[in-house]
């Protein structure tokens, strides 16, 4: 470890490319790109799993009850004749939101990009610890395993929603869920808290201490200052997740009552007494709420770097974004109520937390209007990656719009737990998210593999997304306020809601279009790796330091010394240069003055 | 826009590389980062505390009544025993500093001599945490739990508390122990009280000047007293278990959350002095062999001490929040 330090103290040494076997270059890798391609695929092949799932729901919703082959394909014993059961149902709506939240938008989406750039765009050899970092994954990976081996648990998996109330969750006679499922739920939760932290960890600490020579803060690009917020975000609010999870441990094995208190079942008392699901609910949604911004913020920071690099101009506010990501990160530590509005907390506690969250429709709002005006007069280069930033924006604004009625708390209580929340949340950090994943996968893919994936394929792939993902969540809005609640296995028993039935088979209809398309994208990932067209050292031209290291895979990431950086990552179009981008290494020209931002 | 020019031509003050932050290597900084994260942890635990202390605000056990042992020492004495462990904590803390202060003198005697001390500090705190345990899971007076869940108490009409043992009426009984062997139920029963509710009752009865005092605190923060024919009244009435001592389902002190988090939190926190000791024995080896003699650095001592001091702040708060206030 020592030795490693060493070579980063100077980084004028010689490059300490060593021999790599094939164990130690592929599976229990320590360079930071491969683990980021590891963090990636792990995370796509959780990422189908989900959306598989979501397919099953929307299926199951639109026509209820009716017997269909992929269920029982799929399901086996809980779909008996193709007829979904209600209890995997509960179990379906459960695991999709654990593994789209944390294993596909959390590591998968920081796990592949702040290990992918960190150390590319600040100019380091390698994270801080490589060691740790290859543990990070690797517990990433076994926490994964865990939790879809949970399927083939004898009573099924975890059925009390992606937020683990208790008590569905405390008592495992609770539902079928609540036994062993609940239980691999928590210690597949436990190992990622702790892949998490060691990942974050790494990343802090990449960003404070490895930086290149005149790398100052002021000069990161955004991606970094992202992955460096959301990294410390990590570390405050997922311990809390962890103390959460292990008093309810306590509750659910060793008879404790933190969390349950007045229970009978089957008209037999249990001893639980005193303790509070309202606790849980606090504790849980202090991680819950910063989880939000863990999954969004890396979204956003690429997308300043694709939007600013591909309108061939500096970005707008660098000081501003910096300042907004900041402030988000502040906030929303200290919002986390507005997921209680209904809970039974003190109704003037839910008006603070009214104003506080309504405070972050500024940040938020900067961060937009920064996004449009760099956008603004630009010389727009509409490749796959720049088309999906852009439909970031337009999904973090109609996503934020709706932010701003649930977060009030008295028109909260009105489509609290309706479609309309499933709506709000799927377009603000599900979709944006997600169109921040495949913008990066499409931008940084020449980086990551060396070859450039197939344009064409990717129109394709963005238009029919960004069709289906808007006409999936934008009628939802509508059967919300109609007052159609989330998670119900079928709404056929309420002749109330026979009026959202059509909007509800719409809806499914662009959701497998939707899904079905995705596999374009499967299909340009795996052929390009291997077919696609080479890549030139700087394909899109732009200025930050990864497109100065080899192509070649390199631990060590640069032949040589490492650049020195010269001036920030948003020098496009500037004028006196001959080309419409400046890379940070270029040094200032005589006379040149440097743009501070 | 808000874009201005700083300077012209040259570059003042620029970032020069390498480990300049804080003039902290990454070990170290991962070492912090890491406390911050544990600390939102115990952070969390205490503020589960809080919230559920604060629901039961009005019956909270009274700590002094609670930690009243000295090993040794019969009287009731409150808080001298975890008074002397914080103390031992704390100097474990000044001796940890010592080390780290040789270490940076590269004086290897020193370092590993006051490792020593340290480790024997966490070694008699661990054990005295243990020794804490096993008095509160004994119990020392006894009580019986209502049928709501609540614990009456039982004191003379001075005040003092009075032992089940001094009054209570044992009457031979043919209650035997369930065994999980003997079929009918799957599980073991628990350990027997040495008393039932009856056996209680009848003492009661029998003792004038016995009286019950409920949990319920009065505005001088005293627990309310019941006069003598409320106490047979409430005994009678509600009385449904015997409890003696407290563990996690039952409380002879008062709520059974004021158990469960004892428990749970200073068992977390002494699982951390625990590692704590044990990673310090690795460095003191580490010490003894040289290893950082060669390494011409003793950051790894100063890390350890990093978690050291971490793991008794973190002991500040659990002893405030459990024992003083």
């Amino acid at each position: 470890m020592s030795a490693h330090a060493d070579t980063h103290a100077h980084d004028d040494d010689h490059v300490h490319h060593h021999k790599e076997t094939f164990v130690t270059k592929y599976i229990f890798s320590q360079d930071h790109k491969m683990i980021a391609k590891q963090y990636l695929i792990t995370g796509t092949i959780m990422g189908i799993i989900g959306v598989m799932m979501s397919l099953m729901m929307r299926m199951q919703i639109a026509w209820p009850e009716e017997p269909n082959a992929l269920f029982e394909a799929l399901l086996g014993k809980w779909a008996p004749g193709g007829v979904m059961d209600a209890d995997i149902y509960l179990a379906l709506v459960t695991i999709h939101g654990t593994i789209m939240v944390f294993f596909v938008l959390t590591a998968g989406l920081s796990g592949t990009f702040s290990n992918l750039l960190i150390p590319l765009q600040i100019g380091a050899r390698d994270m801080a610890s490589g060691f740790l970092n290859m543990v990070s994954y690797w517990l990433f990976f076994l926490s994964s395993v865990i939790m879809v081996l949970s399927f083939f648990v004898e009573a099924g998996p975890a059925a009390a929603g992606w937020t683990i109330y208790p008590p569905l969750s405390a008592l495992p006679m609770a539902q079928g869920g609540s036994g062993a499922g609940m239980t691999l739920w928590l210690v597949s939760m436990a190992i990622f808290i702790a892949s998490s932290l060691l990942g974050s960890l790494n990343y802090i600490v990449t960003v404070i201490n490895l930086r290149t020579k005149g790398m100052s803060m002021t000069r990161l690009p955004l991606t970094i200052w992202a992955f460096f917020v959301t990294a410390i975000i990590g570390v405050i609010s997922f311990p809390v997740l962890l103390s959460a999870a292990l008093l309810l441990i306590m509750d659910r094995s060793f008879g404790t009552s933190f969390f349950l208190s007045d229970i009978f079942i089957q008209g037999e008392v249990l001893h639980y007494q005193g303790g509070s699901p309202v606790l849980f609910e606090h504790l849980f949604w202090f991680l819950g709420h910063p989880e939000v911004y863990i999954v969004l913020l890396p979204a956003l920071g690429i997308t300043s770097e694709i939007i600013a690099t591909n309108s061939r101009k500096p970005i707008f506010g660098y000081r501003a974004m910096v300042a907004s990501i900041l402030a988000i990160a502040f906030l929303s530590t200290i919002v986390w109520g507005h997921h209680m509005f209904i809970s039974g907390m003190n109704p003037f506690l839910g008006s603070v937390f009214t104003f506080t969250t309504l405070l972050i429709a500024i940040p938020s709002a900067v961060k937009a209007f920064n996004y449009i005006t760099t956008l603004w007069k630009g010389n727009l280069q509409l490749n796959p990656a720049m088309l999906f930033s852009i439909g970031l924006v337009s999904t973090f604004i109609t996503g934020g719009l709706t932010g701003i009625i649930l977060g009030d708390s008295a028109l909260d209580i009105n489509v609290h737990d309706t479609y309309f929340v499933v709506a709000h949340f799927h377009l603000v950090m599900g979709i944006s998210a997600l169109y921040g994943m495949f913008a990066g996968i499409y931008h940084w893919f020449p980086k990551m593999f060396g070859r450039m994936l197939n344009k064409n394929l990717g129109y394709i792939h963005f238009w029919v997304t960004a069709i289906c993902a808007y006409g999936v969540f934008f009628p939802m809005h509508f059967i919300g306020m109609a007052g159609l609640p989330r998670r119900y296995y079928t709404n056929s028993n309420f002749p109330l809601f026979d009026d959202t039935h059509d909007a509800n088979v719409i809806i499914s209809m662009f959701a497998i279009v939707g899904g079905i398309f995705q596999l374009v994208f499967i299909y340009n990932f795996a052929h390009s790796i291997f077919y696609g067209k080479k890549t030139v050292q700087n394909p899109w031209r732009s200025n930050t330091l990864e497109w100065t290291a080899p192509i070649k895979h390199l631990h060590g990431n640069w032949e040589g010394e490492i650049p020195h950086v010269h001036r920030w990552a948003y020098d496009y179009s500037k004028p006196g240069h001959d080309d419409d981008f400046v890379p940070q290494h270029i040094p200032l020209k005589e006379g040149e003055e440097e743009l501070q931002h | 826009m808000d874009t201005t020019v700083v300077n012209t031509g040259t570059e003042v003050k620029a970032w020069g590389g390498g480990n300049k932050p804080l003039n902290a290597s990454y070990g170290k900084m991962m070492m912090w980062f890491f406390i911050v994260s544990d600390a939102l942890t115990f952070s969390g635990f205490l503020a589960a505390y809080g919230f559920s202390r604060f629901k039961f605000i009005e019956s909270w056990p009274i700590a002094d009544e609670v930690f009243t042992h000295i090993p040794f020492y019969h009287e009731p004495a409150p808080m001298i025993y975890v008074a002397f462990m914080t103390f031992i904590l704390i100097m474990s803390s000044v001796t940890m500093v010592l080390a780290v202060d040789a270490g940076h003198h590269m004086n290897k005697a020193k370092v590993t001599f006051y490792m020593f001390l340290t480790i024997i500090g966490g070694l008699i705190f661990v054990g005295s945490q243990a020794w804490e345990w096993a008095t509160f899971i004994k119990g020392d007076y006894g009580a019986v739990q209502t049928k709501g869940g609540n614990i009456l108490q039982f004191v003379d009409t001075d005040g003092h508390r009075v032992a089940l043992s001094d009054f209570a009426i044992s009457e031979s009984n043919e209650r035997v122990q369930h065994e999980q062997k003997d079929g009918i139920w799957f599980s073991s029963e628990g350990t027997l009280p040495s008393y039932t509710v009856d056996e209680v009752y009848k003492g009661l009865e029998a003792n004038p000047n016995i009286l019950v005092r409920t949990e319920l605190l009065d505005e001088h923060g005293h627990k309310t007293v019941l006069s003598r024919e409320e106490s047979i009244e409430q005994l009678k009435n509600n009385g449904k278990l015997v409890v003696e001592g407290a563990n996690l389902h039952v409380n002879e002190y008062g709520t059974s959350l004021f158990a469960n988090f004892f428990f749970f939190i200073t068992g977390f926190h002494g699982f951390h002095v625990f590692s704590g000791v044990v990673i310090n024995i690795i460095i003191f080896f580490n010490v003894i062999l040289g290893t950082y003699e060669k390494r011409k650095n003793y950051e790894m001592v100063e890390k350890v001490g990093l978690y050291w001091h971490f793991v008794d702040l973190v002991w500040v708060f659990v002893f405030t929040f459990f024992y003083l206030v």
